[in-house]
């Protein structure tokens, strides 16, 4: 069995300009309102009152750029009717359009909401790791994008020795509910999985 | 997100517990029946059937006006782009430190969608109806051009040649063959046509810094890493130039570096996110306060470089000020309390106008005195106010204060800068008439050209005055008629009115909110519809290096869409300047091989034309970043400025003898904005709005781009406080208003933006509904058409508003 390939996102050197999202879309033609990439964009602190005026308290603010975790306990994978959702020997999920039903019930499982449904043909899609670009020896083509070089991607035990093995920012959910095959490197206000200092601020986007 | 499923509930609840997830599943779990049926529609993989024809990359460029022309290959199959990558030199060629490949931001990444968006103008187009109604009629090709030269005739023989103008426009930039030039040479082989100086991005940096630097140049963004502390005043580079070469990636290496970044601006913008910044939250237009008060604290604390300002500066103290000049007109005469306000420019002074404590401006001025080397650059979004001028002439008075002019690590308080590839473009026919308005008032020259003289109304430069008020227009990929200059209503009805501005026309791709503007609309190809070159340039504010990209045409025109070069030749045939207009060159290819030459000449190895459009990409670069003004530093009198006195003007004969020291002062000084934090007018519309550049635009370029919009939807950013006071809720739709106008547009509820100021960022596609109300979120509703004093530039983050729930 090779070994599990995954995503490393920089927080650090991540502008949340959703360059990774344009390129997922371009790349997999993905109609609008359907977002295998997206970027939370967590912020929190406040204003208060100081010798009459208004100062910034405690802020902050960073984005989140996550897809799929190809997760090593794939829960959508679990509760799919149909079987149509799969791992590959080197650990990427896929969804099988000629087994899958729609129903939706990978979306509802998966901590992450990575498999959303597409309209137009009736099945549930998901990022697929741009399979066809690593089966030719690429990257994904969002790692490819980054303008900031804020990403990387290869196997899990690789991008873990290179970068550590946090894998756990707010607003993202506790990891050890799937075990997602992703490393974060936090910048210095990152904060942890739980955290409730803070909210998701474009949640329209997301 | 639509969605209720599990993410969306930790997002909304916050509730991010296993236990939780478990509860949640286990509800799935219970649920197994299938509503609705099986579903067996159209399947992605039947739909990928049959087998691909072989795929082929060919370099295709990004041709907007950031700056960035950022390098992308087009992946062609069948005769359609099915997807981009980004610059594909190969990574061997790569160096992260000197010569970072140009990965194009989202918006060169999303070119596909452009090129094949629903709005695209596909055959050329007459008005029908009224002007500004919007609604055209298709027209063959003949029709439309013999119609343009008919009235250029005209009107030439009606009004004269200084009835023609040729519009401000940025939307396309290639250095040819298709380019701005074509247009301008047929309108100057026509007998010539009225000039336009400044810009809508800079036009008070660009008319006011050679009164204090005499040059346009900071060092190259490649230098930024070698800072100790980086300062920024109104500059937003990961968002303005966010190309893989460009300014962000340099500022986001040197954050990742260690370096500090001070970012001074009334928004948290992502460059003060993304570089983790010490945010200075200024109130809007109060930048030349915070400033006098850091450098008053410099002063009596001495630290500042007391030698370099006495060797290399005019005016900074009484002792170098010029001859015969009042005493107390220095600038330390302003900051001390000596000079005719009488007023000491103390931290306490700036703490209530800035909004910015007195003892964080004292802490501010020790850490920015001390700290060595310190990077301090403006960018231009500080400038595109009512009294632009005062700031781009402070910022480098700091610069020279602290230390840091001259030197690698430092800044001479300029933008910053880049290489430029030796190469050039359709060369440009002599225009044989003189006269030049400030790009910003063209509206004046409509309505009243012939009153507009080089006085200080209007500061026409090459001539006295203007003989013929403004009767035809070309208006080439520009939005700038309507959606892009200040105050729409105002402008609209100008043009509305046909007895005015008797002719419009305009090529451009899409129907922009100007198009509707316009009596003749000509379609022209995109860059994937034809062979064009570009080259990489310092305004896109990279390191030292650049390149020249040969565009590849990848499909087929379009429709019925012409590149411009081509339109202009038939229009020159009309004319019956055809061969004059061609010159020899009678193809795409005869241009370019010039232009090969001329790089051939700065380069020999430089390829041919037929090697250039096979490799596509010839970079070149210099491990060295460009250091500004490091000769003038090592010795002033060998290697004087650009300015009248070869010195740092301080003090400006030049503007002194403006004989207006109220708008116009010889130092630069805090002048209280009209529409700014001061003015009474507040009690009316309390909150501030700048329109700031826009992540998912460039200017109004890209705004119909499907997926841009749904990442980087239109809004307007508001305070906690003020949208609370106003029971506003993030995602509420809001209206915003002043005199001039009228938005309707959601609200971002946000701490990232400073109590009582607010954001529309520029660049949304003008569009009304029944009411006049725009409901797509563009802030020139709103903004003011009242030029600088000096530059005459435009003023567009300076505006009152109010906003309220809808």
């Amino acid at each position: 069995m090779s070994k599990q390939l995954a995503f490393y996102v920089n927080i650090a050197s991540c502008t949340g300009c959703k360059d990774c999202q344009i390129a997922c879309k371009d790349k997999n033609q993905l109609p609008t309102g359907i977002r295998w990439r997206r970027i939370f964009q967590y912020e929190g602190g406040e204003w208060v009152p100081q010798d009459g005026e208004l100062i910034p308290s405690n802020l902050y603010a960073y984005p989140v750029s996550a897809a799929c975790m190809h997760c090593a306990s794939p829960i959508c994978l679990e509760v799919c009717p149909a079987s149509a959702i799969s791992k590959r020997d080197d650990g990427i999920v896929l969804i099988d359009a000629n087994k899958c039903i729609g129903c939706r019930y990978c979306s509802w499982a998966c901590p992450y909401g990575a498999p959303q449904f597409n309209a137009t043909l009736g099945v549930m899609t998901k990022c697929n790791m741009c399979y066809d670009l690593v089966d030719q020896g690429q990257k994904p083509a969002c790692v490819q994008a980054c303008p900031y070089r804020a990403m990387d991607f290869g196997p899990l035990d690789e991008l873990q020795q290179k970068y550590g093995t946090f894998n756990a920012p707010a607003p993202l959910p506790d990891p050890s509910i799937t075990k997602p095959s992703i490393v974060y490197n936090p910048n210095n206000v990152t904060k942890l999985t739980g955290d409730k200092s803070g909210q998701v601020k474009n949640l329209e986007e997301v | 997100m639509a969605e209720k499923n599990f993410l969306m509930k930790v997002l909304t609840e916050n509730a991010v517990t296993r236990r939780s997830f478990l509860k949640w599943s286990a509800v799935l779990g219970g649920t197994v029946a299938v509503s609705g049926g099986w579903h067996y529609g159209l399947k992605a993989v039947e739909q990928a059937a049959t087998a691909p024809s072989p795929q082929q990359i060919q370099t295709v460029g990004c041709y907007h006006n950031c700056g960035g022309r950022c390098i992308l290959g087009a992946v062609v199959q069948d005769g359609t782009v099915t997807r981009l990558v980004p610059d594909p030199t190969p990574a061997s060629q790569e160096n992260l430190n000197s010569n970072p490949r140009a990965i194009p931001c989202l918006r060169g990444r999303s070119q596909i969608r452009r090129v094949y968006a629903p709005e695209r103008l596909k055959y050329p187009m007459k008005r029908v109806g009224k002007r500004g109604e919007g609604n055209f009629e298709r027209i063959s090709w003949d029709e439309a051009l013999n119609t343009v030269a008919d009235q250029m005739k005209r009107i030439k023989s009606k009004y004269g040649n200084e009835a023609f103008y040729y519009q401000y426009a940025s939307g396309s930039n290639w250095n040819g063959p298709d380019s701005a030039n074509a247009v301008t040479n047929l309108m100057a082989l026509f007998g010539g046509y009225v000039n336009m100086y400044g810009s809508y991005s800079e036009a008070a940096y660009g008319q006011s810094i050679g009164y204090i630097t005499g040059g346009y140049s900071g060092n190259s963004a490649d230098d930024i890493p070698n800072a100790k502390l980086v300062v920024l005043i109104g500059d937003n580079s990961v968002v303005t130039h966010a190309g893989g070469d460009n300014a962000g990636y340099w500022m986001m290496k040197a954050a990742n570096n260690g370096t500090k970044f001070i970012i001074i601006d009334p928004i948290m913008t992502d460059t003060v996110v993304a570089t983790q910044a010490e945010w200075v939250p200024i109130h809007g237009g109060t930048d030349v306060a915070l400033l006098s008060a850091m450098a008053n604290v410099m002063v009596k604390e001495n630290l500042y470089d007391k030698e370099f300002m006495a060797t290399h500066a005019v005016g900074f103290d009484e002792d170098t000020l010029p001859a015969g000049v009042q005493p107390n007109s220095s600038w330390m005469a302003y900051i001390m309390g000596r000079g005719p306000d009488g007023i000491e420019k103390t931290p306490e002074w700036a703490a209530p106008i800035t909004g910015i404590p007195a003892l964080t401006i004292i802490k501010l001025a020790r850490e920015i005195a001390l700290t060595k080397p310190c990077a301090i650059y403006q960018n231009w979004g500080a400038q595109r106010r009512a009294y632009g001028e005062q700031i781009v002439r402070t910022i480098p008075i700091i610069a020279a204060m602290t230390g840091n002019f001259g030197i690698s690590g430092g800044n001479s308080g300029n933008v910053m800068n880049g290489a430029y590839f030796p190469m050039g473009g359709i060369p440009a026919v002599e225009n044989p008439i003189k006269a030049s308005i400030p790009c910003f008032m063209w509206p004046d020259f409509i309505t009243r050209g012939t009153e507009m003289t080089s006085g200080p109304q209007d500061r026409i430069q090459g001539a006295d005055k203007l003989s013929a008020n403004m009767k035809f227009m070309w208006n080439y990929a520009g939005n700038m008629i309507i959606n892009q200059h200040a105050n729409i209503n105002l402008t609209s009805k100008i043009l509305e009115d046909e007895t005015k501005l008797e002719f419009i026309v305009t090529c451009d791709v899409a129907m922009t909110p100007s198009c509707k503007f316009s009596d003749i609309l000509l379609p022209e190809t995109t860059g994937f519809e034809a062979d064009e070159i570009i080259t990489g340039e310092g305004h896109g504010m990279k390191g030292n290096h650049a390149w020249a990209l040969f565009n590849h045409q990848v499909i087929q025109p379009m429709y019925e869409s012409k590149g411009i070069m081509w339109i202009a030749g038939q229009l020159a045939d009309r004319l019956g300047l055809g061969d004059k207009f061609r010159n020899g060159h009678l193809t795409s290819d005869d241009w370019m091989r010039d232009m090969v030459a001329v790089a051939q000449k700065a380069i020999p190895a430089f390829p041919s034309l037929d090697d250039f459009k096979k490799t596509g990409i010839y970079k070149i670069s210099d491990p060295n970043p460009i250091i500004a003004f490091a000769d003038f530093r090592a010795d002033p009198v060998a290697h004087p400025l650009q300015t009248e006195t070869g010195k740092i003007e301080v003090y400006s004969p030049f503007l002194a003898k403006q004989n207006d020291p109220k708008e116009i002062p010889a130092i630069p000084m805090y002048i209280p904005e009209w529409e700014g934090v001061s003015d009474p007018l507040r009690s009316k519309y309390p909150l501030q709005m700048s329109t700031t550049h826009y992540v998912a635009r460039s200017h109004s370029t890209f705004d119909n781009v499907d997926y841009l919009r749904e990442a980087h939807p239109q809004a307007i950013w508001i305070n906690t406080t003020d949208a609370q006071q106003r029971g506003i809720k993030n995602g509420d739709m809001v209206k915003v208003w002043n005199d001039r106008g009228e938005v309707h547009l959601p609200a971002y509820v946000t701490n990232r933006i400073r109590p009582s100021q607010t954001n529309m960022p520029q660049g949304a596609w003008y569009t009304l509904d029944a009411n006049g109300v725009d409901v797509r979120g563009c802030g020139n509703m709103l903004t003011n058409y009242r030029p600088t004093p000096f530059a005459k530039g435009c003023s567009m983050h300076t505006n009152l508003v109010q906003v309220e729930k809808l």
